[in-house]
């Protein structure tokens, strides 16, 4: 690119900038490369006032929050821009963060003043980044974070020095203790006030194409504030011999997936329970209080059931949330990352892609939300189509359900590992099959990709605050619970709806003769071959919202309670239901995409219909196919399935 | 003004015939940054990330098998694939840089 930074640069600072203030609110974007501890002065700033989107028409992710200024009334409008080592537009984070700054962000206004934020223990390399952002000419505070990681090894900068050099105010401070933070809301009091002036930088900037003389640059500014780098990281080092050892590396890195995953299967489950029985109590409750009536009936078989059958699953993902969290606040993540690209190398894809794919066994929603670490968009994208594949947690009460009527529980390796045990962990097998297939077809075709290296900074290890991982989990739950109060509640509603209708004699029909029933029968000629009834054919149009709906409806349509009298609808769907279309089902469900949510966040995470419609029309057309090569087989009695009838 | 060669050949002989690459670095062992033999875009990438001409780099940790590699630069620890390190050619050397 040689467009020029000064010339943009020149017409924002004939602005004005005290007319602006007034009506329109007073924006302050924070920058920063990677690693700066971006996101910890953010939070530190907004506190629960943010949130969280994309930035129109990409990819990238906008966090949008509000300060509350100390000395002043009025709030500042605080923007989070991507992390980005330049401005040179190569990827699309450093694009984004571009036209933000230049006001050409449709949508978001154009930054009054900036927050640039840089690790201090590393301050010659990322003063790199001022020379671009300095020619822009706003109003800009230098934030030199990790203050306490610099004095702790040993490291010096003298902050007026450098800010006379920068001609800019420096701030030394470390974001995630707080310490310094109000020479921060200090000078966006000044800015909104109008009252900062800006002093011309004493030293020249370089020329911002040629990255060596940048540097060199950068290292001649830190020489004339007497920067002294600190020591290397001595726990760093000490636990990376650890984390990645020969032997004890990949080991840990086992024992940390085993354990992500087992808690959260068994760690959550007094969780669920618990919620779960709190769904019901107040069913109860309320059929206590309110008579008999179609508001009842709505209100209890309806809506409680149905989003309180989805709500169960929030400690679930939490917990994947608290553990994530966890992993990427600490360093250990870009370790894991490092272990795994190996592997995942095989499949066409790479080591980052690895902790959303383990995430989609819970919930396919905040993996694909994850996979917002990779760079690589064509990685990232393969990662995004195949995730939902994974067996996540809505699988898993209709997998129970089938596998608990239609398999014997035998002993299958001993006592403690049964037929259906087997069964299901037979079809988590076949999920992470599926995916990995799915990703070497779509790598070493339609995203072929033109070898773009894998290329991984390892942050030190740092303590992860609670602070941040609170704001982290309060932010997944809102997504989650909106989900459940919207899209799914929706469902729930239309579908006891048809059901209900067409009233006859006052009275609701019978499942077969309502409007959900003329459904189920109108899709009952494309399942049939499945070994589906137009029963199933109900329930599989319902779970095209979330799979889990289908144990509900299928609970409703039988007449039975679909939850707490599970043996009798196994009976019901034995007596209703072939060996062949039984295992037909769990194939459909493996593959399928019945997952709204899902297809809604893969349209925001690609910016579009194009992604979801193709990987939505292929899991289908997969999950039809083998469900009917599936029926056929068993039906012709190649494999005997034995029913504890 | 970049300096590097863009090599598009597989296995071509790179022009100084005893130069190593970053990829036949052993742990511990540390060399100077001659060249970068990648596409321009793939080359700035690892140029802001410290991998500029001149910088000492130091091997660390691995992943098991080998790679990909941890290699110390410019004050921070970047991990690449030994596909890209082999394409980071060192100075000659004559000791172990500065």
């Amino acid at each position: 690119m040689s467009d020029c930074h000064d010339c943009a640069g020149c017409a924002v600072a004939e602005a004005p900038r005290s007319l602006t203030n007034g009506a329109r609110p007073h924006v302050v974007a924070i920058i920063g490369p990677p690693n700066s501890g971006k996101s910890t002065l953010f939070n530190r700033l907004t506190g629960l006032r943010q949130k969280v989107a994309n930035f129109p028409g990409v990819t990238v992710e906008q966090r949008v929050g509000k300060a509350k200024m100390p000395h002043q009334h009025s709030d500042v409008v605080l923007v989070d821009l991507p992390g980005v080592y330049s401005l040179n537009p190569r990827s699309e984070d450093e694009q984004v963060t571009r036209d933000v700054l230049a006001g050409a962000m449709p949508g978001v206004p154009k930054p009054d003043a900036l927050l640039l934020i840089l690790d201090c223990t590393n301050l010659g390399r990322h003063l790199v980044l001022a020379a671009p952002i300095l020619s822009l000419k706003l109003p800009t505070l230098v934030i030199l974070n990790m203050a306490d990681d610099l004095k702790s090894r040993g490291g010096h900068v003298d902050t007026a020095e450098l800010a006379s050099e920068l001609g800019s105010p420096v701030a030394l401070i470390s974001a995630s203790k707080g310490e310094g933070v109000e020479k921060v809301f200090q000078f966006m009091e000044g800015t909104s006030a109008g009252t900062t002036s800006l002093a011309p930088p004493r030293v020249e900037l370089p020329i911002l194409q040629d990255i060596p003389r940048c540097r060199q640059w950068a290292h001649d500014v830190g020489t004339g504030a007497a920067y002294r780098a600190p020591a290397p990281p001595m726990w760093t080092r000490r636990l990376d011999s650890v984390f990645l050892h020969p032997i004890a590396g990949p080991l840990i890195f086992l024992i940390v997936v085993a354990g992500v995953f087992q808690t959260i299967f068994s760690g959550a489950k007094p969780l669920m329970d618990g919620l779960q029985a709190l769904f019901l109590k107040t069913g109860h409750g309320i059929e206590h209080i309110l008579p008999p009536s179609i508001l009842r009936s709505l209100l209890v078989d309806g809506i409680l059931s149905g989003v309180g059958a989805v709500i169960v699953f929030l400690p679930q993902i939490l917990l994947l949330f608290l553990f994530i969290g966890i992993l990427e606040d600490s360093g250990y993540l870009a370790r894991a990352a490092l272990i795994a690209d190996r592997t995942m190398a095989k499949f066409g894809l790479q080591g980052k892609s690895f902790i959303p794919l383990i995430s989609a066994y819970a919930c396919a929603v905040p993996a694909i939300m994850a996979t917002r670490t990779i760079e690589n968009k064509r990685d990232r994208l393969a990662t995004i189509l195949i995730a939902p594949l994974m067996t996540c947690s809505a699988r898993l009460p209709v997998y129970l359900l089938i596998i608990g009527a239609f398999i014997a529980d035998r002993p299958l390796l001993g006592r403690f590992f049964g037929m259906q045990a087997g069964a299901l962990l037979g079809l988590y097998i076949l999920g992470f099959v599926a995916a990995i297939a799915t990703a070497r077809l779509l790598k070493s075709s339609i995203l072929k990709s033109e070898r773009v290296p894998f290329v991984l900074e390892m942050p030190p290890y740092r303590w992860p605050t609670l602070r941040s991982l609170g704001l982290r989990l309060i932010d997944r739950s809102k997504v989650f619970l909106r989900r459940a109060g919207t899209v799914i509640l929706l469902v729930i509603v239309v579908l006891w709806v048809l059901e209900n209708l067409p009233v006859k004699n006052g009275q609701p029909p019978e499942i077969a003769d309502s409007f959900a029933g003329m459904i189920g029968h109108a899709v009952e000629p494309v399942i049939k071959p499945l070994g589906f009834n137009w029963k199933i054919g109900i329930g599989l149009v319902s779970s095209i919202a979330a799979r889990e709906t289908i144990v509900g409806t299928l609970g409703t349509i039988y007449g039975k309670e679909g939850t707490e009298d599970s043996l009798g609808l196994r009976n019901a769907l034995r007596s209703d239901l072939t060996p062949g279309g039984a295992v037909a089902l769990l194939i459909f469900f493996a593959f399928a995409m019945q997952c709204m949510s899902t297809v809604a966040v893969v349209r925001r995470e690609t910016g579009g219909w194009k992604w979801p419609a193709i990987q939505f029309a292929y899991m289908t057309l997969l999950a039809y196919v083998c469900a009917l090569i599936t029926n056929q087989v068993v039906r012709s009695g190649i494999f005997t399935l034995t029913a504890h009838r | 003004m970049l300096q590097m060669s863009v090599n598009n050949g597989h296995g071509a002989v790179p022009s100084h015939a005893f130069a190593r690459t970053l990829a036949q670095l052993a742990e511990g062992e540390s060399g100077v940054l001659d060249r970068l033999e990648l596409p321009d875009d793939i080359a700035r990438r690892l140029m802001e990330l410290g991998f500029l001409p001149g910088h000492i780099i130091v091997p660390a940790r691995s992943a098991p098998g080998g790679e990909p590699r941890v290699y110390r630069v410019d004050g921070s620890e970047v991990a690449l694939r030994k596909e890209t390190a082999s394409r980071l050619i060192l100075r000659p050397s004559n000791g172990a840089g500065k």
